[in-house]
């Protein structure tokens, strides 16, 4: 398992941002799952809580010009790629205002200025999405670099294989991310997945890398150096991130001892936050003191607060809007 | 008489035929512990073991086309397609293979498999969670549709298709697990290709499918309030379609609209609509109408959602329009 330290970091600007965008994905999950629960969301949305590590250290390795491909579980990518509280709880709301005008709500989440090239209701669908990204970065000469998120259970999907097998024959500037969150719905991912995950990629001559996905700054490290070689045009390249999902599979899935237990679910929790474990690190290395947390983090709580109010408040997209857009002009 | 829901009673069919033929099981994602998102097979794992309630990776294509070899070898796949929105995942196991195994083998190889998966918007699920697509199967020969509009359809269409000997697709409305009707007791099944009339009426038949069902009946009484007498017939299945009975209702009104939740361009209800024109052009008093879903992709918010499929308000609103002659001429 790769353990990259902080050696090549130095700017603790940096760290403070990661930080911060790590809270703000956990804050923006808690008002979701708390619009869910006063039954003010239309639909159900699936929490990203627990996997902040994996989003932000990977996003923070890229630039605005470097896209990413979401899932369903897609909020912390969104955030993690720069994405704006009011924008997104409009889009979660369904109004106009929204990130999509309102017509793609949660699993559809897509932030074209951010280069998030969207969330993804099939579980899979983003792969060719995300390869043919890169393809058009090969083809046209662009330095951007694409990054796919997908789950543990996405990779049952055969067009993941047909993608790797392009993406390797072609050198394409991808890296796909698997965030192996141990279970595919209620189900376990050791049920559903034959052998190494891993080794399926490096079958295809795809470099390959398990990292610990709850530690920010070993993904962080590991994502900065593949993104450069892709850049070289030495991808792509395959990363399985292990962490864990808080919450049930999504919002409505509250009774889940049948397929994983509570001791389990305590044990990530309490030993294992990678917001807990970093502000550690921060506090410990004198990067931050315990009251500047304390203030960063009652900020972005303000933040979120401003923006679901103001989510609330704002205006359903007008009833003519509904067959606008089927086609582009 | 009892009643159960949708749910229960699909339940109930899975179960009394893997009781009656050892030769069926069930495959899918979640579908053994979870018993499926919808909770519709609860209990079966426990009865019939993970040996006949198989739990899937996510790979959607590949157990299709296991089902359709396992059907072309023995067996009796009934296959679990978490949302019909997902067919499109399958479409070649089900329709450049299962569907033309029989026809290509000249009659040597029989696919019987059931696909059941589900239907229908306003659930708040967008885009790709809230399709109908009974009419992309339909157009493909070789494949039987079936569209319950009720428990007590959901109950015994699927006995029916379980054993039929040819592939079967069952589209069941995700937002009628809970409703309940009237399910007998004793065992019971409901031919393909035998519509149902609901309700019977003599100025105006409203022809709909499974979710539509209960629109065109709530307009049905809006109308028989102003003195429009509507028929309301359930097809049951699309593919085989009743014609006789649409027919000769359709003789006796003269008038009738066709309410399918898919979208309305290239649909189910223009292949019924274009029928009832072919066959009963003299007796009809006005031209047949469509009504389907919006032809757009399904919008999320509430705001845009709920305008996109067929309500009973619009059924009757046009009904009236029919009956008074106004839309004979329009456009
Ligand atoms: C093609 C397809 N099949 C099934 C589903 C239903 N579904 C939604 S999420 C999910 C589990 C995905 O597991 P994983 O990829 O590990 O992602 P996680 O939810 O753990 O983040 C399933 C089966 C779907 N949306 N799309
Ligand atoms: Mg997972």
């Amino acid at each position: 398992m790769a353990k990259a330290k902080a050696k090549t970091k130095t700017n603790t600007e940096d760290y403070l941002r990661m930080y911060r965008q790590m809270v703000r994905i956990r804050t923006f999950e808690d008002n979701a799952n708390q619009l869910y629960l006063s039954a003010k969301m239309p639909g159900l949305t699936h929490m990203y809580s627990g996997e902040e590590a994996v989003a932000v250290g990977i996003c923070e390795a890229l630039t605005d010009d470097d896209r990413i491909t979401s899932t369903h579980r897609g909020h912390g990518h969104c955030v993690a790629k720069g994405a704006e509280f009011k924008e997104m709880f409009c889009e979660l709301l369904g109004k106009e205002e929204g990130y999509c005008r309102g017509k793609g709500g949660s699993m559809h989440i897509a932030d074209q200025s951010h280069g998030n090239l969207g969330a993804n209701a099939i579980v899979g669908g983003s792969m060719g999405i995300a390869t043919g990204s890169a393809l058009r970065a090969k083809l046209n000469g662009d330095d951007d670099v694409t990054v796919c998120f997908f789950g543990d259970g996405a990779t049952a999907q055969g067009l993941l294989y047909e993608v790797m097998n392009m993406a390797a024959l072609w050198n394409l500037p991808v890296i796909y991310a698997c965030e192996n969150n141990g279970y595919s719905e209620y189900t376990k991912t050791e049920e559903i997945a034959a052998g190494s995950l891993t080794a399926r990629a490096e079958a295809f001559g795809i470099e390959a890398f398990k990292v610990d996905g709850q530690d920010v700054l070993a993904v962080n490290d590991l994502t900065q150096k593949l993104v450069a070689r892709c850049r070289k045009g030495e991808g792509p390249f395959f990363l399985e991130l292990e962490t864990y999902r808080y919450h049930g599979h999504h919002v409505g899935d509250i009774n889940r001892e049948y397929y994983r237990s509570k001791d389990e679910e305590k044990d990530w929790k309490q030993n294992r936050d990678p917001i807990v474990r970093f502000r550690g690190y921060l506090v410990e290395q004198g990067i931050a003191t315990e009251e500047e947390i304390e203030a960063m983090n009652a900020e972005i709580e303000k933040d979120a607060t401003d923006a679901v109010a103001y989510a609330e408040a704002a205006p359903y997209p007008d009833a003519s809007e509904v067959d606008m857009h089927v086609y582009a002009d | 008489m009892r009643e159960i829901t949708l749910s229960q009673a699909v339940n109930e069919a899975l179960a009394e035929e893997m009781r009656r033929d050892p030769t069926t099981f069930i495959i899918g994602e979640d579908v053994a512990e979870a018993g499926t998102p919808f909770k519709v097979l609860s209990g079966l794992v426990e009865e019939f073991g993970t040996e006949r309630v198989i739990d899937t990776p996510i790979s959607e294509p590949g157990f299709m086309g296991m089902a359709v070899g396992a059907a072309m070898t023995g067996s009796r796949p009934i296959v679990d397609l978490m949302f019909g929105d997902f067919i499109f995942l399958i479409m070649d196991q089900l329709c450049n293979q299962a569907a033309k195994i029989h026809y290509m083998s000249g009659g040597k190889l029989n696919v019987p498999l059931v696909l059941r998966t589900n239907l229908g918007a306003t659930r708040r699920s967008a885009a790709q969670h809230s399709q109908s697509l009974q009419a992309l199967v339909a157009h493909i020969p070789g494949l039987k549709v079936a569209m319950p509009s009720s428990a007590y359809e959901a109950k015994g269409l699927m006995k029916t298709a379980i054993r039929d000997n040819n592939p079967v697709v069952i589209f069941e409305d995700k937002l009628m697990y809970q409703d309940k009707a009237p399910v007998p007791e004793e065992e019971y099944l409901i031919p393909f290709g035998e519509a149902n009339v609901k309700r019977e009426g003599s100025d105006i038949t409203l022809i709909a499918t499974s979710s539509m069902v209960q629109v065109a009946e709530k307009a049905a009484e809006m109308l028989a309030g102003e003195g429009i007498s509507a028929e309301v017939i359930d097809p049951r299945t699309i593919v085989p379609l009743d014609e006789k009975t649409l027919l000769d209702s359709v003789k006796k009104t003269s008038r009738a609209i066709v309410i399918d939740e898919g979208h309305q361009s290239y649909g189910v209800t223009a292949e019924i609509a274009s029928r009832l024109n072919e066959k009963a052009f003299y007796h009809l008093d006005a031209p047949v109408l469509r009504m389907g879903a919006m032809d757009v992709p399904v919008p999320f918010s509430p705001a845009l959602e709920d305008i996109t499929v067929p309500t009973p308000e619009g059924v009757a609103d046009n009904a009236r329009k029919l009956c008074a002659g106004e839309l004979i001429h329009a456009a």
